[in-house]
C-alpha cells in the first residue's frame, strides 16, 4: 500500500525575520506507523506538525514542496476540502492538557463537538459514543467525567480526555505534539502506552513530535531526526538507536541520562560535533544553519 | 452556599448602617440649616425653635441618630422637610423612573459593547478594527453629561425629533397603577404611551449608556483577543467551527470575567451619573430629587436617598458575583 503521508522537499520561512526554518524536508509514513519527529528547540519539528494541520502562524510561509496525505496534496487542496479532512481524518493531541480544554465547558460538550458537527450525531448518540471513548482510554466513572469541568480533573485525566477526543472520529493520522511534556514522569509512561494501544487498535498512523529520545524508544516505529530545519537522519527506531549513522545522532543518544547507570554522569553533545554539522548543512543548503 | 448567603446579608446590613451613620453625621456637621431654608425671613426665634422641635432637630446628635435608626427599623424613613411627604413614598414614586433609565442604559451598553467587541474580534487585522478602536476611544473620553448636552443640541435643537425633558407627555393619561411607566405601558400594550415614554428616555439612556459601552468594548475586546489564541480555541478551530462560533462558544465565557466585574462597578457609577443626567433632562427620578434635596438641606430625604443608593450598590454587586459564578465554573464551589 502507498504511504498515508509523504512530505516532499518542504521548505518554509519566517517572513518577518527573513529566515528559512525548513529546508527541503522529506519524510514518509506508512499506514498505522508511529514516527518520531525528533529535534532540539528550533529544529523545525513543531513547524512540520503545524504545517500538517494547517495552523502555521501568519508569519510563516511555505516556500516549496508538497505534503501528500493519502495521495492528495494538502497544500493545494481547496480550503473546504481541507477543513473536511482536518479535525476528522487528521487530528491533534496537544502538548499541554491544562490549556487545551476550555475551562468554561463541560467535558461532554468538548468531547462531542466533532461527533455532532462532522458526523451529525444526535445528542444521545454522541453521549453514548463519548462514554465508550472514555472507557477506551481507561477513565473510571465516565459518566461523572462527562459532566465535569476541566478543573475537576487531574492533568493525566485531561490528557486521556484529549486522546479520546483525538480518536473520536476514527482519524487515519494523529499529530501528537509533545503530549507528555507537561505531565509528570509516572503519568508520562501511562499516556505513552495509551497512545500506542489506541493507535494499534484503530490502525492510526501517528506523527509523534518530541525532543525526548527515551520517549521515541518506547513508542516509535521509525524516527526522523531534525536539526536547524533539515533532516539529519531517518530510519527504523531500533536501527537508529543502536547503529546511529550521524555523529550528531550518536552524541544525542550518549547525552540521554541512563537510569541503569546513574554514576555515568551527563554527556552534553560536544561543540565540535555541532559546529561540524552546521558547517556541513550550511554548505548543502546555502544558508547559515 | 447558605453560609455564604448569610455572610453576604450580614455584611450588607453592616454596610448599610455604616453608610447611614456617615451620611447622618456628615449632614449635620456641614454648614446649612434645613429650617433656615423653609421659613420666611423675619420669623420669630420662638417659631424657629418650634419647627426645630417638630422635626426632632433640637436633640443632640447621638439621640437624633438613635431615633432615626429606630424609626428606620420599623419602616419609617421620616418626613421630607421640603416636600412635606413621607420619604418612603417619595422614593417609591421616583425610584422606578430611575431604575428604568439605569437598566435601559445598561441594556444598551451591554448590547452595543458585546456587539462591537465581537465585531472588532472578527474584524481583527482589517481596516474595521482601528476604526472601532478610534470610535471607542472617543466614547471613552467623553463623560455622560457632555454626551447629554451634545444630544440635546443634536436631537433637541438642530433636528428636534426627541422630547427635551420630562418622562411622559402630560396629555397622555393611561391611569398607570405602577410607576414603571415603560414596562407597564408595554405589558398593557398601550403602544402610544410606550413610544412616548421611550422617546423621553432615549437621550438620557444614550448619554448614560455610551461611556459604559465603551468600557465594555475596550475590556472585552482585549480579553477576547487573548482567549482566541488559547489551545482550546485552536482545537475547536481544527474541528471546523466558524470564527463567530469560536468567539461566542469558546472564547466569550472565559473572556467575560473581568468585563463583568468592571461593568458592575461602572453600573454603580452610572446610577450615580443619573443625578446629573436626570437634572439635564428634568427627568423625574431619584437623581433629580437628590439634587433638590441637597439644595434644600432636606436631611431625612437625603438620608433616605443615600441609603437607597447604598442598597442598590449592594444588590448590583450580588448580581455581578452570581453572574460571574454562572460563567466561570471554578467560582461555583466553596
Amino acid at each position: 500500500m502507498s504511504p498515508i503521508l509523504t512530505i516532499e522537499r518542504l521548505s518554509a520561512r519566517v517572513q518577518s525575520r527573513d529566515q528559512e526554518i525548513l529546508s527541503k524536508v522529506s519524510l514518509s509514513l506508512e499506514r498505522g506507523e508511529v514516527m518520531g519527529l525528533v529535534g532540539e528547540s528550533g529544529a523545525g519539528k513543531s513547524t512540520i506538525g503545524k504545517a500538517l494541520l494547517g495552523i502555521l502562524p501568519r508569519d510563516v510561509v511555505i516556500t516549496g514542496g508538497a505534503i501528500r496525505y493519502d495521495g492528495r496534496d494538502l497544500l493545494a487542496l481547496p480550503a473546504r476540502e481541507r477543513r473536511q479532512l482536518l479535525g476528522a481524518e487528521i487530528t491533534l493531541i496537544p502538548q499541554d492538557p491544562q490549556t487545551a480544554l476550555n475551562p468554561g465547558r463541560r467535558i461532554e460538550a468538548q468531547l462531542t463537538d466533532g461527533l455532532r458537527m462532522k458526523r451529525g450525531l444526535s445528542g444521545t448518540q454522541a453521549h453514548d459514543k463519548a462514554l465508550a471513548l472514555l472507557e477506551e482510554v481507561h477513565i473510571r466513572e465516565p459518566e461523572r467525567v462527562l459532566a465535569a469541568y476541566p478543573h475537576e480533573l487531574s492533568g493525566g485525566m485531561r490528557q486521556r480526555v484529549l486522546i479520546a477526543a483525538a480518536f473520536a472520529l476514527e482519524p487515519r493520522l494523529v499529530i501528537a505534539d509533545e503530549p507528555t511534556t507537561a505531565l509528570d514522569v509516572t503519568v508520562q509512561k501511562q499516556i505513552l502506552r495509551l497512545i500506542r494501544s489506541m493507535q494499534e487498535a484503530h490502525g492510526t498512523a501517528v506523527v509523534f513530535v518530541t525532543h525526548d529520545l527515551g520517549v521515541v524508544a518506547q513508542i516509535c516505529d521509525s524516527v526522523t531526526l531534525l536539526y536547524g530545519g533539515t533532516v539529519i537522519e531517518a530510519g527504523p527506531t531500533a536501527n537508529m538507536l543502536v547503529h546511529p549513522g550521524h555523529p550528531y545522532t550518536r552524541a544525542l543518544i550518549d547525552a540521554c541520562p541512563r537510569y541503569d547507570r546513574p554514576d555515568a554522569g551527563l554527556h552534553p553533545v560536544p561543540d565540535g560535533v555541532i559546529s561540524a554539522m552546521r558547517r556541513d548543512l550550511s554548505q548543502r543548503y546555502g544558508r547559515p544553519v | 452556599m447558605i453560609v455564604s448567603v448569610i455572610n453576604r446579608l450580614v455584611v450588607a446590613a453592616i454596610t448599610l448602617v455604616g453608610v447611614g451613620a456617615i451620611v447622618f453625621v456628615l449632614l449635620r456637621v456641614v454648614p446649612g440649616d434645613p429650617i433656615a431654608m423653609m421659613i420666611s425671613p423675619g420669623a420669630s426665634p420662638a417659631d424657629i425653635a418650634a419647627l426645630r422641635a417638630r422635626y426632632g432637630l433640637d436633640a443632640d446628635l447621638a439621640t437624633q441618630f438613635w431615633m432615626w435608626l429606630k424609626a428606620l427599623l420599623s419602616g419609617d424613613f421620616g418626613m421630607s422637610i421640603s416636600l412635606r411627604r413621607g420619604v418612603l413614598s417619595l422614593l417609591a414614586e421616583r425610584l422606578p423612573a430611575t431604575l428604568e433609565l439605569a437598566f435601559a442604559a445598561l441594556a444598551l451598553a451591554v448590547a452595543l459593547g458585546l456587539f462591537l467587541a465581537v465585531l472588532g474580534t472578527l474584524a481583527r487585522r482589517t481596516v474595521c478594527e482601528p476604526l472601532i478602536d478610534a470610535l471607542n476611544g472617543l466614547a471613552l473620553a467623553v463623560p455622560d453629561f457632555v454626551w447629554a448636552l451634545a444630544l440635546v443640541l443634536a436631537f433637541g435643537v438642530f433636528v428636534p425629533v426627541l422630547p427635551l425633558s420630562g418622562r411622559i407627555n402630560p396629555s397622555i393619561d393611561e391611569g398607570f397603577v405602577t410607576h414603571f411607566y415603560l414596562i407597564e405601558s408595554l405589558l398593557r400594550l398601550k403602544l402610544t404611551a410606550f413610544a412616548d415614554v421611550a422617546s423621553h428616555m432615549a437621550m438620557p439612556v444614550i448619554a448614560l449608556g455610551l461611556p459604559l459601552a465603551a468600557v465594555i468594548v475596550r475590556l472585552l475586546k482585549e480579553a477576547l483577543k487573548e482567549a482566541m489564541v488559547q489551545d482550546y480555541v485552536l482545537l475547536a478551530r481544527l474541528k471546523g467551527m466558524s470564527e463567530l462560533r469560536l468567539i461566542l462558544q469558546e472564547a466569550l465565557r472565559n473572556a467575560i470575567g473581568p468585563t463583568l466585574a468592571l461593568t458592575g462597578v461602572q453600573f454603580t457609577f452610572l446610577i450615580g451619573g443619573t443625578v446629573i443626567v436626570e437634572r439635564i433632562f428634568s427627568y423625574p427620578g431619584i437623581g433629580n430629587m437628590a439634587v433638590d434635596a441637597v439644595i434644600n438641606r432636606d436631611l431625612p430625604l437625603i438620608q433616605g436617598l443615600v441609603l437607597m443608593f447604598g442598597l442598590i450598590f449592594i444588590l448590583v454587586n450580588l448580581a455581578v458575583d452570581a453572574l460571574a459564578a454562572f460563567f466561570n465554573p471554578r467560582l461555583r464551589h466553596g
